[in-house]
């Protein structure tokens, strides 16, 4: 049975002002399913507010092969960082 | 005992969770799919957890020492009070999804009655419980859709399923003495009241589900009054086998 049914991806968001955050995957026959799916498998110990659900092969990933071209540009340009400016203490989730 | 009937109704709603919710943990690691294994699982734990509510004020009623686990185990089969549906065995998924369906429905409209008792500490209960119980019922209701309306072998095992459990349904409105004593004290609900709402909504779901309601008018009944079909046993060896094997152990 489980062999049928597709691949589904999980975002919970643990709560309000957060974002959703992936937390694993799952089967699941249709997009209702995955939802009662992830309420069982992932909210168990009250950890979200919120679940979306997405079908795996929705997602469209990037290449490993690419990483090169892709990341590595990135890591010599430390001024990208907001790291230069002094945040309030008030500023949260940053 | 003072509150005699008290004591009793209380085991009479509670017993319906207890052995529903070991029924359905059997299926932890069992479940056709990790999926629906940990949602039966986490069903299971819900009724344990409301159990323990009922089963706690029990023992404050009946006093001398008594303890919620004694309650739950150290009573012979003739003393549990669940209804006959709860106990019967998870023949395949579609046994164990219609038995869950037959019974949320149920257990659903009997708590919304619960909330308005006289008596506190079951109203608390009641208020607690209808959410979880609000989930099941959505489950269930959903299981006996798909697989209703599913495949040509889903569809199959479901009606059976149904047929076969149908002669359990009427007993969930039957009334024992201290049933009727406590809907005469304010305390209790007249489960005689919920019946045509109940079969309304059940009906209601195995139409969108494209089962047929059986037509069957004869009916099953005795767990009420203590007596079971040959299932309970055997669990009751399954769920007292540490406290007979080793009188008041603990964990």
């Amino acid at each position: 049975m489980k062999n049928n049914w597709p691949l589904w991806e999980v975002f919970i968001r643990s709560k309000n002002g957060l974002e959703h955050k992936h937390c694993g995957s799952l089967h699941a026959s249709d997009a209702e399913m995955a939802l009662e799916n992830a309420r069982d498998v992932y909210t168990r110990r009250m950890e979200g507010v919120s679940i979306w659900v997405v079908e795996s092969k929705d997602i469209t990933a990037s290449n490993p092969d690419n990483n090169g071209e892709l990341f590595e540009p990135a890591q010599d340009k430390v001024y990208r960082h907001p790291t230069f400016y002094i945040l309030p203490d008030e500023l949260k989730h940053m | 005992m003072k509150n005699e009937n008290l004591y009793k109704y209380i085991l009479g709603v509670a017993d319906n969770s207890l052995i529903l919710g070991q029924r359905i943990g059997e299926l932890c690691g069992h479940g056709p799919s990790l999926e629906t294994d940990i949602a039966c699982t986490n069903v299971s734990l819900d009724l344990f957890g409301q159990v323990r509510s009922y089963f706690q004020y029990a023992a404050e009623i009946a006093g001398e020492g008594k303890t919620e686990d004694d309650i739950a185990f150290l009573r012979r089969e003739r003393e549990y009070k669940n209804v006959l549906l709860v106990e019967q065995p998870n023949t395949n998924f579609a046994y164990t999804i219609v038995r869950q369906f037959l019974f949320d429905v149920y257990h659903l409209l009997f708590l919304q009655e619960l909330q308005n008792s006289t008596d506190e500490t079951l109203v608390a209960i009641a208020k607690k419980s209808i959410k979880e119980v609000s989930y099941h019922e959505r489950f269930s209701t959903d299981w006996v859709k798909r697989l209703g309306d599913g495949s040509e072998v889903s569809r199959q095992k479901i009606q059976e399923a149904i047929n076969n459990l149908w002669t359990y349904t009427d007993e969930l409105f039957h009334q024992t003495d201290a049933d009727k004593a406590m809907v005469a004290a304010g305390i209790g609900v007249d489960v005689t009241l919920l019946k045509e709402k109940y079969y309304e909504t059940v009906n209601t779901g195995l139409e969108i589900a494209t089962i047929a309601t059986p037509e069957s008018k004869w009916f099953q009944k005795g767990g009420k009054v203590g007596v079971h079909t040959e299932h309970l046993g055997f669990m009751l060896s399954d769920m007292q086998y540490m406290q007979r094997t080793y009188p008041n152990m603990e964990w």
